[in-house]
């Protein structure tokens, strides 16, 4: 089942084609459109008219996180304002954020693409969907939601959390399809089983996620629980929202939307292309995006291709599913989280030592982050009260800058292991 | 059908297109819209062998036809109908289009011809009544009918339309392009050039805007009417809300 399947089943020539038009026009729009890769480009004495094939691609200057950041809110928009139709935000709530904006094109296309990965992970518009993904500045929600519709299946908006509420309403309402991060798809499972609710009485078919990183080992687990084919999907708001890739149900590899995306898979260190096949981060160039193209945005997620043709008949290249990342953000229930946040609150607060340890642990299919701060000694000379209070302002202040809450643990100086070298800030007991 | 990639042409030495891709696939109506001296009538003009390019690849049908004479041109199946009609004012109707199945006649005989002929009349029954007449007796509309009449009768793969709605009444466009879009129905393929952005965009699958001998935008023509870089420049309004 295709969506779009003279898209999805293209040639490969028509869609090189295809590809080089919309990177030209692409390069024409963000090279007129947008000061900063405008100046970029000057800088290197790039001219966009000059872009002749694919490959000149990698003559372009990449676009970094903190590009975004710097130019918040709308300083990368190629649009005026009056044209962007919807504006999300990624994680974090203050200095941190960065917004992304959509033209009415852009919602469209969005929309369309979604569909194409619904329909691949099975979903048709008999389906009833049940989308557990946050709404509102998260691109998750609403990102699904518009694709579901365009299929014409019947969307049950309910969002994220209260998952006795989930459950009652997916028996209520007799939903064939959920969606929302996997190990959320766990916690409903688990939910269930303390409920007693049988989930072969259920009429749930199919499970589409994303939104974090996760193993074949869970999607066996999801399947065994919950009876499901359960597919992995790929996007992030910066370059859209989900909808950038999405497995079919051969279950192997994500195929990419190509004719919307141009993707590289670069060595980290050198930034130059990996041999084929082999792992490398992920660089990705918006080819129809209006409102906020992006040129070579580096991911720092890594992946490999998979150049093998897939047995469903789509020719869009795959890729695997997300390995890991080449830097240190951690993915915390979906949303974003950089040591480096964690570490500016830290500082900011008085009585705390430079030293802490980030612990990230899954527990009952949930992720729980601990951070162990060192405090002066004086405070262990203090009353609890004292104590506590000075744990409940960081777990405040950590809570506005990140978006999620944070377990805080004080402990003596000296405490944490120090290392020569490069200390160790983030440990992972999660395994993917 | 037609796949263009980064084609340089001009006059001597000046430079008029400038890394120009576009493609049509078949079965679609692929409009080029865009100002006076934006470059659109050189690039037919490349396509057809009558500009010869400088750089850059021209495709139809997986074959090079860069190079390539007119004559040969029309003859793979690609057929231009040229703008301000460009009928034969001295010469019937009749005559006007059995020129044009010159092609066809050659290929597949009179007879093949004929029954074109019969279809073309179908198409254009206001053809079939003048067919006596002095093609340049005939009205602005009546003309570009004609026109189009004479490029189908060579049987193309792909139609190329340069500005036919330029100089005819409102009403007049308006049949003109229901008939495009009839000949798309019957399997046609069209690259229509265009000033007339909202008529355009109105019939074609997909678009490309052109700008001083540059491509700056395309995509699904459903898509340029509500991109507001096309209103605001083209389209002649811009909404105030």
């Amino acid at each position: 089942m295709y969506w779009e399947p003279e898209r999805e089943c293209m040639e490969r020539a028509d869609l090189e084609q295809l590809q080089l038009e919309r990177l030209q026009s692409t390069l024409y729009r963000v090279g007129t459109h947008v000061p900063f890769y405008r100046q970029k480009f000057e800088a290197l004495k790039f001219n966009y008219d000059d872009v002749r094939s694919l490959d000149d691609i990698r003559r372009l200057p990449f676009t970094e996180k903190q590009d975004l950041r710097d130019n918040y809110p709308y300083g990368l928009f190629a649009v005026p304002l009056r044209d962007v139709v919807r504006v999300h935000s990624s994680s974090g709530t203050t200095g941190q954020a960065t917004v992304v904006g959509y033209s009415r094109n852009d919602i469209q296309t969005w929309s369309n693409l979604v569909a194409r990965i619904l329909t691949g992970g099975g979903v048709t518009n008999n389906d009833v969907i049940q989308i557990a993904f946050g709404y509102g500045l998260f691109t998750g929600g609403f990102g699904m939601h518009y694709g579901a519709e365009r299929i014409g299946a019947s969307v049950i908006p309910i969002s994220a959390g209260n998952t006795k509420r989930q459950i009652q309403i997916m028996q209520d309402f007799k939903t064939t399809a959920l969606i929302c991060t996997p190990s959320y798809a766990l916690v409903i499972a688990d939910t269930m089983m303390e409920m007693g609710v049988n989930p072969n009485g259920l009429s749930l078919r199919y499970g589409l996620f994303g939104g974090e990183p996760w193993s074949e080992a869970m999607r066996h687990e999801i399947h065994e629980k919950l009876g499901i084919i359960a597919t992995d999907n790929y996007g992030l708001s910066e370059v859209m929202g989900p909808g950038v890739a999405g497995e079919c149900q051969e279950c192997n590899g994500l195929h990419i939307n190509e004719d919307h995306f141009l993707l590289e898979v670069l060595d980290p260190m050198t930034l130059e292309p990996v041999a084929p096949g082999e792992v490398g981060e992920l660089v990705i160039t918006t080819l129809t995006k209006e409102a906020f193209p992006m040129i070579r945005y580096r991911t720092h997620d890594l992946t490999r291709f998979i150049p093998e043709p897939c047995p469903c008949g789509r020719t869009l290249t795959r890729m695997q599913r997300v390995v890991g990342r080449s830097d240190d953000m951690l993915i915390i229930k979906g949303v974003n989280v950089f040591p480096i946040q964690i570490e500016k609150v830290l500082f900011e607060v008085e009585g705390t030592e430079p030293h802490y340890q980030i612990i990230v642990e899954r527990e009952n299919h949930q992720d729980k982050v601990t951070v162990l701060v060192e405090v002066v000694e004086s405070i262990f000379f203090d009353e609890m009260k004292k104590q506590r209070q000075m744990v409940d302002h960081i777990k405040a202040r950590l809570a506005s800058e990140l978006g999620i809450s944070i377990a805080v643990k004080l402990v003596e100086e000296k405490s944490i292991e120090r290392s020569m070298g490069k200390s160790q800030r983030v440990i992972d007991k999660r395994q993917f | 059908m037609l796949r263009i990639k980064n084609l340089d042409a001009g006059y001597g030495k000046l430079r008029v297109l400038k890394n120009i891709s576009l493609h049509v696939d078949p079965g679609e109506i692929v409009t080029i819209i865009g100002a006076n001296g934006a470059g659109k009538t050189t690039l037919l003009h490349t396509i057809v062998g009558l500009v010869n390019s400088a750089a850059g690849e021209i495709q139809f049908q997986q074959k090079c036809c860069s190079g390539l004479t007119s004559q040969q041109v029309v003859a793979s199946g690609c057929a231009l109908v040229p703008e301000g009609r460009q009928v034969f004012a001295s010469m019937s109707v009749e005559e006007n289009l059995l020129l044009g199945g010159y092609v066809l006649q050659r290929n597949a005989g009179r007879a093949a011809v004929l029954r074109e002929l019969e279809y073309q009349y179908d198409l254009f029954p206001v053809l079939r009544e003048r067919r006596e007449q002095l093609a340049g007796t005939l009205s602005g509309g009546e003309q570009q009918m004609l026109a189009m009449g004479r490029a189908l009768m060579s049987k193309p793969k792909l139609v190329m339309m340069d500005e036919p709605s330029t100089g005819l009444a409102p009403l007049i466009v308006r049949d003109i392009f229901s008939i495009i879009k009839k000949l798309r129905e019957e399997g046609n393929t069209v690259l229509l050039i265009e000033q007339n952005a909202k008529a355009a965009l109105g019939i074609a699958d997909r678009g490309y805007v052109m700008e001083v001998g540059k491509i700056i935008l395309q995509g699904p023509a459903e898509g340029l009417l509500i991109n507001r870089d096309v209103q605001r420049a083209y389209l002649g309004r811009e909404k105030i809300d």
